[in-house]
């Protein structure tokens, strides 16, 4: 039972970054490995607020989504669209992507060292025990849980009831068709980036709260949050939801059973198992 | 097999670059021994990567995790086997690790591959750090007579070998079969090539050399443990050697080895905290100005020079 509870709490919040990457993958069809920068560059903007002003990171998340927003924006725009309109097969645009995003990362992670050292921080922010069914948990994780259900809920509903989320979903479907209809699919990808990128950034601001972070441990989210798109499947924001939350409580599990240092292991166990048995992912269609 | 007379002037050529690469260690420097050394392991290392992503268009980032199961071979087995046998070994476990992740993850597209072997240091780390902490071991002393020269030289003849390796697989059926599959799997498929058994076969020749590179330097390292053997950042330093000098060639990794090992040399010295934006930075250079590295400026240069003299003509 706690491991089940802890797992989820932690689930919750993988969902979010996640969910950020799929974004970006799903529709602008960038795999996008910079991912787990952003998520790191979040939590040092919560890192800094907090120590330097004792802002709190829940209030901290409204600053960072739009400066995200706009930095994702921006690299998309400049250094990514050009990708897509050279490539002419999508194989290509995968390499070239893939190479480009490793570059970004490696940049990211350098200036990170350069702005902050090679230090691990962290900060006690709520650090005060809730109980749930009689065992108690720390109140950051549980207030990082409950905003990423939110935020997860409000893009769930954004991209399933409104008419730009129908265009994204159009966009991620086919993109092709997409523009015959007369969907702007060069600015929507544009957005899904960028929205992707503030989504990742605020999952970083929400995690700091009751993870370690340092400037190099960005890959280590990058590679999770890949595990879990393929899981749950490449655009489908439910799937990925539910093998974020799978991930979060056999990595649990594994910690607390077997040995701490096994994360990554329980991790690609899970990813093999979908590799073998259904690559399409948990709820994907086989392809025809 | 038939020779022509230019294969037999560049097979030639070869055994007397080779030669020469040979007397090195006989400069009496140490530090361009030094240099050496890791000239040549980077050599063996992106041109076995090229000759194996080149064709296919996959990104392996697996280096590392072979790299490191080298290394580990020589430091456990060498005080009871000669290191000629820690070296044949250590390739065995290689090609069969490469096999293992070729069969689970080539079938499928080319990204589910990149990021597979993107964690795979990193898993195989985790592993034997949770082994060592069950048997309560911390790291293994590699203590030999095994010169810095012996392993120039060691480096040098894998090298050669897999010059010859890459030599031979271009011409082989092999060969013309993964170059098909590079330019359009589909037609490979529909002309009857196996091409998830090709890609497989090929992928365990980097596993191999890898892990026989880690086995050859592990005495160079006399102390080693998880985290030194399985640096990750090993696999990347290989991807943008191999993919600056070109992967399309075989000796294109090899034009981009030689600049990258003296820049990477000078920053580490100079500017020890930068390697990580410098590597970032090459990343972006490969992609935004060399897609087909220094080979394909090369080639474009003497195309122009060609279409020059085809003009005044």
């Amino acid at each position: 039972m706690d491991i089940l509870i802890t797992g989820l709490l932690l689930g919750g919040t993988y969902a979010l970054i996640a969910v950020g990457l799929n974004l970006q993958y799903g529709v602008a069809r960038i795999m996008n490995l910079a991912n787990g920068e952003m998520l790191v560059a979040g939590g040092f903007v919560a890192f800094w607020l907090y120590t330097a002003g004792q802002t709190s990171p829940l209030l901290t998340v409204f600053l960072v989504a739009p400066v995200a927003f706009a930095l994702n924006w921006l690299i998309y725009r400049f250094m990514l669209q050009p990708l897509v309109k050279r490539s002419k097969t999508r194989g290509q645009l995968e390499t070239d992507s893939i190479l480009a995003t490793f570059g970004l990362s490696f940049v990211g992670v350098g200036l990170m060292l350069a702005a902050f050292g090679g230090d691990y921080f962290s900060y006690s922010f709520l650090a005060v025990p809730v109980e749930i069914f009689g065992d108690s948990y720390g109140a950051n994780r549980v207030a990082s849980f409950v905003a990423a259900v939110v935020i997860c809920g409000a893009l769930y509903l954004w991209l399933n009831q409104s008419r730009a989320g129908l265009a994204i979903r159009a966009v991620a479907t086919a993109p092709a068709s997409a523009r015959l209809v007369g969907i702007d699919v060069r600015h929507l990808a544009a957005i899904a980036f960028a929205l992707g990128g503030a989504v990742t950034a605020v999952g970083g601001a929400l995690i700091s709260t009751y993870l370690t972070l340092d400037a190099s441990t960005g890959v280590v989210f990058t590679l999770k949050a890949l595990i879990i798109v393929i899981m749950g499947g490449v655009g489908d924001v439910r799937g990925t939801i539910l093998a974020a939350l799978l991930l979060g409580i056999v990595e649990t599990a594994v910690a607390s059973l077997i040995d701490p240092g096994l994360t990554l292991a329980a991790a690609y166990i899970l990813f093999l198992g979908v590799l073998l048995f259904r690559p399409q992912g948990l709820f994907g269609k086989a392809p025809t | 097999m038939t020779l022509t007379a230019s294969d037999l002037r560049n097979l030639v050529l070869a055994a007397l670059a080779l030669a020469v690469c040979a007397l090195l260690p006989f400069g009496g420097s140490g530090y361009w021994l030094g240099i050496g050394v890791t000239i040549v392991m980077f050599t063996a290392l992106a041109t076995s990567w090229a000759l194996f992503s080149g064709p296919t268009h996959y990104i392996s980032l697996a280096t590392a995790a072979f790299f490191g199961v080298g290394t580990y071979v020589t430091g456990l087995g060498f005080e009871v086997l000669p290191f000629w046998s820690l070296i044949g070994i250590a390739g065995l476990i290689g090609a069969v690790l490469a096999a293992l992740v070729g069969f689970a993850t080539l079938r499928l597209s080319g990204v589910y591959f990149v990021i597979f072997t993107l964690g795979l240091a990193e898993l195989v780390r985790q592993v034997i750090t949770w082994g060592q902490n069950m048997t309560g071991q911390r790291g293994l002393y590699v203590l030999t007579d095994i010169t810095e020269a012996g392993i120039y030289w060691w480096l040098l003849g894998l090298s050669a070998a897999v010059y010859l390796g890459g030599w031979l697989i271009g011409r082989s059926r092999l060969g013309f079969a993964l170059r098909i599959i590079g330019d359009d799997e589909t037609v490979a498929a529909h002309s009857g090539i196996n091409t998830a058994f090709a890609k497989v076969m090929l992928f365990m020749v980097p596993g191999a050399v890898a892990a026989m590179t880690g086995a050859i330097l592990a005495p160079r390292y006399v102390y080693i443990e998880p985290s030194l053997a399985f640096a990750p950042i090993l696999s990347f330093q290989v991807v943008i050697m191999a993919l600056l000098g070109g992967a399309s060639r075989l000796w294109g990794p090899l034009v981009g080895v030689i600049p990258f090992t003296l820049l990477l040399e000078s920053i580490s010295s100079n500017f020890p905290n930068q390697t990580t934006l410098v590597l970032g930075v090459a990343f972006l250079v490969i992609v935004y100005f060399l897609p087909r590295g220094f080979v394909g400026l090369l080639e474009d240069a003497r195309g122009g020079l060609r279409k020059r003299a085809g003009g005044m003509a």
